[in-house]
């Protein structure tokens, strides 16, 4: 019988519970910090190569600290045809006085361009962690921040 | 095809609009899992693929391959194990179909599972669901919780012998994973990066066993086709496309939402009797017909039955039948721009055609549309495009190049303009 490295006996069972180990590192440290990987590494019997490679594939694992409320705004074609998307970046950049992919100086928020939110028939939508706002006007983002600024 | 619209009666939707439509309850009220004991009880899984290979149900994930074929490819043997996954994975800009099915009626879905694994003898599925998609993962696991409860899944089916075990995953943000062979990858646990064909996942696919791969929707039509016939399933619709199809449509109408209708229906009845025509009053400029990755037809194409072999005849693809409307107003350069900063920002980087050819081609429309274009800029899209396509490892690179191929071949003056005047000609209106 041929021995290998404990590795190398890589359950595929095991590894394919990766996406559901990164998702509940992420929660409990906030982000993949290396700690975070190594963690996943070792309570999978995985190499922290492997979990890093799946890591850094997916948009939605992050491996950088993000704010408390992450939000996204759509750039699609639908959410632009209906002249959603450059005014609503512009707007929530002005506000939050961040540019994209940055976060706000006291770590609440963390503004991020993103693809298609299979959310068209409600356009234009944006999403703050969770959960999907649609039909979005500049009124209305302000409410949320203004409510989201004080949790 | 009017005629149709009167006959026709909504099917896959016909729960949606109830109170509590996600519920077990209400889906057992109005006659739910009656298909799934039916198909178990009464059928042998050989005469189960008959009847579906009859209904000519073809597959509505984007591809349409014929369901009924794919099932008969799986392995007979009964003691190789086999695997149905469900791709819930739903991406495709202009698309979100998938979306409401999972939120609102997810149970017909798992009686389609129910239906086909035992067609195929499979004893486990997975259910892969986007990882945005944070309602439909709560829906989808209770979903499953409800129906083990009630002894639908699980071990001795409806008092038989039929066993099977489903549970769900979330994939974590890549429009490449609804590809099939990614979305396989992706279950097991690594980056969604599609695999060589063959073998197909008929042959190996989900931890290297044979694997039959369905979109929801394909799935949602088995209960149907089981409870009312092959027949009545293959009345619907045209010769090549059959049954009825949810029609997600957004851009300038004044009512975007899904639409169930039969296969066939013209654009022109979807755009102006169902989602209310062009807001505003304005004229159709262009639509998308099957989502991003679909070549755009110009208005006079309006009357294309929203079909396979119909699109295919008017130069574009029926897809994910994801419609977006565009008025006189849209400038197509800039469609094609941000479709192409889509697909470029979407590809999983494993070819060079398309991990380069997707940001060259993004790069170039850009230029064009910020009125840096070059005078050979033209060409040189079509130029990539001719590059791409047909040369990338999976269909993404296909699909990539027909917002700009195609946004060229019917509004090419619009490039022209572009490039002669450092603006758009659609805002110089």
């Amino acid at each position: 019988m041929v021995t290998l490295e404990p590795t190398h006996v890589l359950d595929p069972k095991q590894r394919a519970r990766l996406l559901a180990a990164l998702y509940i590192a992420q929660e409990q440290y906030g982000w993949l910090s290396p700690e975070a990987i190594q963690r996943v590494a070792t309570r999978l019997n995985l190499k922290p190569g492997q979990v890093y490679s799946t890591a850094s594939f997916y948009t939605m694992f992050t491996l950088e600290p993000r704010g408390k409320f992450l939000i996204q705004v759509c750039e699609g074609l639908s959410c632009y045809l209906v002249d959603g998307v450059d005014p609503i970046i512009d707007h929530i950049k002005k506000r939050l006085n961040i540019d994209a992919g940055e976060t706000t100086p006291d770590g609440k928020f963390t503004l991020e361009i993103v693809q298609c939110l299979a959310a068209c028939d409600f356009a234009p939508a944006i999403k703050i962690n969770d959960e999907l706002h649609g039909n979005i006007t500049l009124e209305r983002i302000d409410e949320l921040i203004t409510d989201l600024s004080k949790r | 095809m009017i005629e149709y619209a009167v006959m026709f009666e909504p099917v896959l939707t016909r729960n949606i609009h109830r109170k509590d439509s996600e519920k077990i309850a209400t889906y057992l009220a109005h006659g739910g899992y009656q298909a799934s004991r039916q198909a178990l009880t009464k059928f042998t899984p050989d005469e189960l693929i008959e009847i579906v290979k009859r209904s000519g149900l073809r597959g509505r994930g984007g591809a349409g391959f014929p369901a009924g074929l794919k099932w008969s490819f799986m392995p007979k043997d009964p003691h190789i194990h086999k695997i149905l996954a469900v791709n819930t994975d739903e991406g495709e800009p202009g698309t979100f179909k998938d979306r409401h099915i999972v939120e609102r009626d997810p149970h017909q879905v798992i009686e389609g599972v129910i239906i086909a694994s035992y067609a195929v003898g499979a004893s486990r599925a997975y259910v892969y669901i986007r990882g945005e998609f944070f309602l439909g993962v709560k829906r989808w696991i209770k979903a499953i919780a409800d129906a083990y409860e009630r002894g639908f899944l699980g071990k001795n089916i409806f008092n038989t012998q039929y066993n099977l075990d489903i549970s769900v995953h979330r994939g974590a943000g890549a429009y490449i994973c609804g590809e099939e062979t990614a979305m396989l990858e992706s279950l097991e646990g690594k980056p969604g990066r599609p695999r060589m064909k063959p073998p197909f996942p008929t042959q190996s696919g989900l931890f290297g066993l044979p694997t039959i791969v369905h979109n929801i929707e394909t799935l949602a039509c088995i209960p149907h086709i089981i409870q009312r016939g092959a027949d009545w399933f293959a009345s619907i619709g045209t010769e090549e496309s059959k049954g009825p199809k949810i029609f997600s449509v957004s851009g300038h109408v004044e009512k975007p939402g899904n639409y169930e209708l039969p296969l066939g229906t013209t654009l022109r009845e979807i755009i102006y009797e169902h989602a209310g025509g062009i807001r505003n009053g304005k004229q159709l400029k262009a639509i998308i017909p099957g989502g991003a990755s679909t070549p755009i037809l110009t208005a006079d194409k309006v009357d294309t039955p929203m079909a396979f072999e119909t699109l295919e005849k008017a130069g574009s693809q029926l897809g994910t039948g994801g419609i977006v409307v565009m008025d006189e107003t849209t400038c197509m350069v800039e469609v094609a721009r941000r479709s192409t900063k889509f697909f470029a920002h979407e590809s999983c980087g494993r070819c060079v055609p398309c991990r380069i050819g997707s940001v060259r081609l993004y790069e170039t429309l850009e230029r064009i549309e910020n009125g840096r274009g070059l005078p050979n800029d033209i060409e040189r899209v079509l130029y990539l495009a001719k590059n791409i396509d047909g040369n990338t490892f999976c269909p993404l690179g296909a699909g990539l190049v027909n917002p700009a191929r195609s946004s060229i071949l019917n509004f090419r003056e619009e490039y022209e303009y572009h490039l002669n005047h450092k603006k758009c000609m659609a805002s110089a209106h």
